[in-house]
């Protein structure tokens, strides 16, 4: 081997700390994935406790007006970047290659890369909080308030830096599952045989791919304007604000599908496994999930409904918006076809996924409403919409995560998760979630503004505020309650067995938790939900498809060997970021120590030859 | 570049390599890059600060139009070393990725000379007008992806003395030159829209 890769062995170890830190399988990257991004989840929470606790009461100073600023902005920025997207990335990593019958996706060491520069561009990005403040112009970043001279310091920064970092990470993995999933299908799963759920990860992974380079075309606007003294945003040069609104949220709505195609693909898998019923309308059901993604690049207006772009603009959005609810109504009628008539099991994950059809139907409405335009001039800015994002993106999106953690935990760790503990979060989150946000409701449409620091007694919004942060303890308890169950689970849970729900997809033909090349044999798929149209043939055995899963036959899979050079690239990108703001020959050092991982990668053969 | 990715060795759905799908899809991402750059450029056209250096007082279209000549033949030398590879002639490789890297480089001593002019001679720096801030950013990063690309091209022409690049490998090459005919295309869209449609419109200067 060339001289750069004999500097540091190739790792061979598999287990251990550096079997985890140097590891390619996608299951374990999964894992990773889902920890580290519900640690961040979790830390994203603790900053709304900390803004509710600030609004329960009139005038209350629980933290300064400038730490609440951040707090909002973090609050939201936290759980969109580091909360919902790497946690549904942690279910494509966990599951798309099993639900496809694939030994692990197209670019492992891809995907390694993809994980480290998530966990490091997400530390750097809340390092903030120690190093001088972190953003605090809300999470869309309305210029000029974000120009120099009137965002002074550095939070500003680690918006463009660290959202900047993240993006590579995001669109580094979504360009993998394309690929992944366009390419190492079974034999036989043709496109329309695919479980709902890879198709959702391939809508999502498009627009993740196209959107997120307009973000990054903002971010970098923005950092020149404030390091360089470009004019992009600089009104004094004659710079229009308003294209920073426009490629924000050109940007921001497909980011919006970002967060939900996935939640909608993850209840879409579990309400047939447990109405003991196909899919309603599997064709429909997908092309409306195409069809969401492909108009969420045409409603990005309606968030700049009272910006002043004039009636026309405000018609055509107000049109298109209205036309995006057909596809979501059409998906929610074939949920509830599915269950329709069917042998419902109350399991834990199946409580959260029709929670999840619960409340988003009720953030579905509440959306409705925004589209149109002189009704959405009197919503902007208040409680109603925050009422609106939290009944989508927690009742929505959260829901649905919580629902797929339950249901892929056995297959992931081979133990099942509390069952009676499970319903008790369940309940805490459920009721928990609507305390806090439905009385946003009528404090909105009552006028309170959001992002304000406090209030004064006689504006009457006293009651249902306090109300809303009595809701967060019950929503803490029911997060806690998880945590628990999470933890005793993993060393006391009851043994999953191959399939403990009698479920449809590939996945569960493989034991739990699956061997390193997942699939002994390339399973070969006749139908759509094959899997268990096999258990009723009468084919697949009491343990899955029966094939022998004994270690000793399968010697001759050659999976990935491990590599560090994904790790030193991102610690290079990380360290390049950090060089942008604090010194520039450190940013030199990045960039040379991503080259050193590029050059030293290329070099390396994906697997280690065995004279090692 | 050898590895660059990896592939577990057993057949494709689409029979394609994975390789090749991932270069499409990331070309797709950058249509979207340059696109969002393009159009802040062309929102901007026109606006600024009176006073300052215009588009049709700095833009010289015989020097821009040479060197977007240069990078034209470069994409055609790209097509020959692809040619030479997949036939196996590595020495004939060598020859042509080399001419391929040379005019990408001259490419950009053409712009570095660009530049150059309209700072020192007009004056016209990225904080001088927002003509100044979307020309440089946009043609500036055009600029990098050339650079990437002469990087990558040169690494390709040192790898094949290792002697284990082969027809087999032709792969390699192909993505690289993806990518250089992507850079290509886009400085076409860059070269009509800065350059020629202003200019050709208002009469020349």
């Amino acid at each position: 081997m060339a001289s750069i890769s004999n500097v540091l062995r190739r790792p061979t170890s598999t287990t251990g700390v550096w079997g985890w830190i140097t590891t390619i399988d996608h299951k374990k990257i999964g894992i990773m994935y889902g920890v580290s991004s519900f640690t961040f989840f979790l830390i994203g929470g603790l900053e709304a406790f900390l803004i509710r606790l600030q609004l329960a009461r009139p005038e209350h100073a629980v933290v300064s007006p400038e730490i609440y600023s951040q707090l909002f902005t973090m609050h939201a920025l936290t759980m969109i970047f580091l909360g919902v997207m790497p946690l549904s990335a942690a279910f494509f990593n966990l599951v798309i290659p099993l639900m496809i019958g694939a030994r692990d996706v197209a670019f492992p060491r891809l995907n390694a890369l993809s994980l480290w520069i998530f966990i490091l561009g997400a530390l750097m990005f809340q390092s903030g909080w120690f190093l001088g403040g972190s953003p605090n112009s809300g999470w869309f970043a309305y210029a000029p308030l974000t120009s120099s001279t009137f965002s002074p310091g550095n939070g500003m920064d680690f918006y463009t830096l660290g959202l900047g970092v993240l993006g590579v990470s995001s669109v580094a993995a979504a360009l993998n599952f394309i690929v992944t999933i366009i390419n190492m299908r079974a034999p036989g799963m043709t496109l329309m045989r695919m479980p709902v759920f890879v198709w959702m990860t391939l809508v999502t992974s498009i627009l993740l791919v196209t959107a997120f380079p307009v973000i990054t075309v903002g971010l970098i606007e923005l950092f020149l304007d404030r390091r360089f003294g470009f004019n992009f945003f600089n009104p004094d040069a004659g710079a229009d604000v308003v294209l920073w609104q426009h490629l924000f949220w050109v940007f921001g709505h497909p980011e919006v599908y970002i967060l939900i195609l996935p939640a909608m693909g993850i209840v879409t898998e579990i309400l047939p496994t447990f109405s003991k019923k196909p899919l309603f309308g599997y064709p429909v059901i997908v092309f409306s999930g195409i069809a969401i993604g492909f108009m969420g690049w045409a409603v990005w207006s309606h968030h700049m409904f009272t910006v002043g772009l004039g009636p026309i603009a405000n018609s055509v959005f107000a049109l298109t918006t209205m036309t995006i609810a057909v596809p979501t109504g059409v998906k929610i009628f074939n949920w509830i076809g599915t269950m329709w008539g069917g042998n419902i099991e109350l399991k834990t994950p199946m409580l959260f996924s029709i929670g999840f059809i619960f409340l988003f139907i009720i953030g579905g409405l509440s959306g409705v409403m925004h589209s149109i335009a002189p009704s959405d001039a009197q919503q902007q800015d208040t409680y109603f919409i925050v009422a609106h994002i939290h009944y989508v993106l927690f009742g929505g999106s959260i829901f649905a995560i919580m629902s797929g953690i339950y249901y892929w935990f056995p297959k992931a760790s081979g133990r099942m998760l509390s069952e009676s503990i499970g319903k008790v979060s369940f309940w805490l989150m459920f009721i928990g979630m609507n305390v806090t946000f439905f009385p946003m409701h009528f404090l909105g449409m009552d006028g309170m503004p959001r992002r304000q620091y406090t209030y004064d007694s006689s504006y009457g919004w006293d009651f249902w505020n306090l109300v809303a942060t009595i809701g967060v303890f019950l929503l803490a308890a029911g997060v806690i309650a998880f945590v628990h169950n999470f933890f005793r689970s993993l060393r006391k849970g009851e043994i999953a067995g191959n399939d403990p729900w009698d479920a449809r997809t590939l996945e569960w033909s493989i034991p739990s938790p699956p061997p390193e090349y997942n699939f002994a044999e390339i399973p070969i798929v006749n139908s759509r939900d094959a899997f268990w149209e096999q258990k009723q043939r009468g084919e697949a055995g009491e343990q899955g498809t029966g094939a022998g899963y004994g270690e000793e036959e399968h010697h001759d899979i050659h999976m990935p060997s491990p590599s560090y050079w994904p790790l030193v690239m991102a610690i290079g990108l990380t360290a390049a970021a950090y060089g942008m703001l604090y010194s520039y020959p450190l940013a030199a050092l990045g960039a040379f120590v991503t080259m050193v991982g590029i050059y030293a990668w290329s070099m390396e053969p994906v697997t280690a030859s065995e004279d090692h | 570049m050898a590895n660059i990715t990896e592939n577990t060795g057993h057949e494709t759905t689409t029979g394609l390599d994975h390789r090749k799908l991932l270069i499409w899809a990331f070309l797709g991402s950058e249509c979207m890059f340059f696109g969002s750059l393009i159009a802040t450029y062309l929102v901007y056209y026109g606006q600024g600060t009176p006073g300052t250096p215009t588009p049709l007082q700095v833009l010289d279209i015989p020097t821009t139009s040479t060197s977007t000549f240069v990078l034209l033949m470069s994409s055609f030398m790209m097509v020959m070393s692809y040619n030479a590879i997949s036939k196996g002639n590595v020495k004939n490789f060598r020859i042509w990725i080399m001419c391929t890297a040379i005019l990408g480089a001259t490419f950009l001593g053409f712009q570095f000379y660009e530049f150059r002019e309209f700072a020192v001679h007009y004056g016209l720096t990225p904080r001088t007008n927002l003509f100044g801030t979307t020309f440089f950013t946009t043609t500036g990063f055009h600029g990098a992806h050339v650079t990437v690309g002469v990087i990558w091209l040169v690494s390709l022409f040192l790898y094949s003395y290792r002697g284990d690049l082969t027809k087999d490998h032709g792969l390699m090459v192909d993505i690289a030159a993806l990518y250089w005919h992507f850079v290509d295309v886009v400085w076409i869209v860059i070269f009509t829209l800065v350059y020629l449609i202003p200019v050709g419109v208002s009469g020349g200067t």
